[in-house]
């Protein structure tokens, strides 16, 4: 039997409307919520911690291993800003093995719209690495970057009955443009080329907690009832400066576990070309959920909260 | 420098377990009648338990036949001996049909969450409606 679809998304729309928004946190839209991704970033405003973000990789130059730590927190509830830091540690094929810390990293990201009925959720946003704040050793640039960026979330909530073992599908992405506030700097006697870049990536998310919550009780315990297979997608293309079209990027199949105050996630990083890596590496990231942590105090945002 | 790392991590956990609160969003974690389930016997109410102690007055639960019509009776109460469960009761007996509830949950320390979930009904004979 089909429930009556044009009915269903009537009266979502109307509970969307009549009812008070206050801010709800966490990657909420409607019924679905939007774990943090570790690759690429994610579309939603919000008051987390990433403590430690954890990536290793064999790359045509070595071995790089980073370890970062990331804070965001909401000024108002749709508007909020972030910090990041991390530690390189790079173990060169032909070089000395270094390591230090890379450039500290600030953005900031306003959530424009978001759809109840459709679990929908834009975003624009913007990241500066900050030039001349990391360690020379570990190559962290000696001018700032910036890098405008588009972000979405849709959940397939909203698809028909015939397709309901869908509707835990979820897709979050980003698109932006790394603009570097140098075009060139000279190195012993070469002279470096700094190309804008294409920022691009997606996480295409299949929710088991939408599936148990929202779809169909398939009667998953605790761990897996809470858990989300996703595969995140992410890319970098130079548009100009001589290194146009040299993509470089990973794709990486994993796991998130999302509990009550932290989530847990750990992925697969797999080379698409020589040019990115030579071995597939593993990401894993601790990630705490600071609106539940604090919710009276961190956890909210600054202003306009209700 | 693992070790470093470890020490930071303990540090920051250790600054912020005193603060940190005991509340969080109200998950779903099952319901009555269960989350995308047919039922032979049409039920008289509908009970969702969360992840959490939720607040009633602020919290609530509709249910609605496949024409979009409210079938329940506007009472969205909590179990007395367990604030995390909500309950609303149905105006009738349902007939054979599909339902679809959709939840509104508040908990303690103010975060909402939303979420909606059809069930059947689909008589004693296990065959369904073709309404």
């Amino acid at each position: 039997m089909k429930f009556s679809r044009s009915a269903g998304v009537s009266i979502l729309l109307v509970v969307s409307f009549v009812l008070p928004r206050p801010a709800v946190g966490h990657g909420f839209a409607g019924a679905r919520f939007f774990p943090a991704t570790l690759s690429t970033d994610d579309p939603f405003v919000n008051d987390e911690l990433s403590l430690p973000t954890v990536s290793t990789i064999e790359t045509a130059e070595g071995r790089e291993t980073t370890i970062a730590v990331e804070i965001a927190k909401r000024i108002t509830p749709n508007f909020g800003i972030e910090l990041s830091e991390e530690f390189i540690q790079l173990n060169p094929k032909h070089e000395q093995e270094a390591s230090g810390f890379g450039n500290l990293e600030l953005s900031a990201k306003y959530q424009f719209f978001t759809s109840v009925a459709h679990e929908a959720i834009l975003s624009l946003g913007a990241k500066v690495e900050i030039g001349g704040t990391g360690q020379q050793r570990v190559h962290a640039d000696s001018f700032s970057t910036w890098t405008p960026a588009f972000f979405f979330g849709k959940g397939f909530g909203d698809l028909p009955d015939p397709l309901s073992l869908l509707r835990p599908v979820a897709l979050t992405g980003l698109i932006g443009v790394s603009i570097p506030s140098s075009v060139s700097t000279r190195s012993d006697d070469e002279i470096e080329q700094h190309p804008n870049v294409l920022q691009y990536g997606f996480a295409l998310e299949y929710s088991l907690i939408y599936l148990q919550e929202q779809v169909k009780d398939v009667g998953l315990s605790a761990p897996l009832d809470r858990l989300i297979p996703l595969v995140e997608f992410s890319f970098e293309t130079p548009l100009n400066r001589g290194q146009s079209c040299e993509t470089t990027g990973t794709i990486n199949p994993g796991m998130i576990w999302s509990s009550k105050y932290v989530q847990v996630g750990v992925e697969a990083m797999i080379p698409i070309n020589k040019r990115t890596g030579e071995s597939v590496g593993v990401i894993g990231q601790v990630h705490f959920y600071l609106d539940d942590l604090f919710p009276r105090s961190l956890g909210r945002p600054l202003f306009g909260y209700r | 420098m693992q070790k470093l790392i470890i020490a930071f991590v303990v540090v920051v956990l250790s600054v912020m377990s005193p603060l940190a609160s005991v509340e969080a969003h109200a998950f779903l974690v099952r319901a009555e009648p269960r989350v995308g389930s047919k039922v032979n016997k049409a039920p008289t109410e509908v009970c969702v338990w969360f992840s959490e102690t939720v607040q009633t007055g602020v919290s609530r639960m509709e249910v609605f036949d496949a024409s979009g019509k409210q079938v329940d009776k506007k009472d969205t109460h909590s179990d007395r001996t367990n604030r995390a469960v909500l309950c609303v009761s149905l105006v009738r007996a349902l007939t054979p049909g599909a339902y679809n509830v959709i939840w509104r949950a508040t908990s303690m320390d103010t975060h909402v969450t939303n979420g909606h979930f059809r069930f059947e009904v689909v008589g004693p004979k296990g065959a369904a409606s073709s309404r």
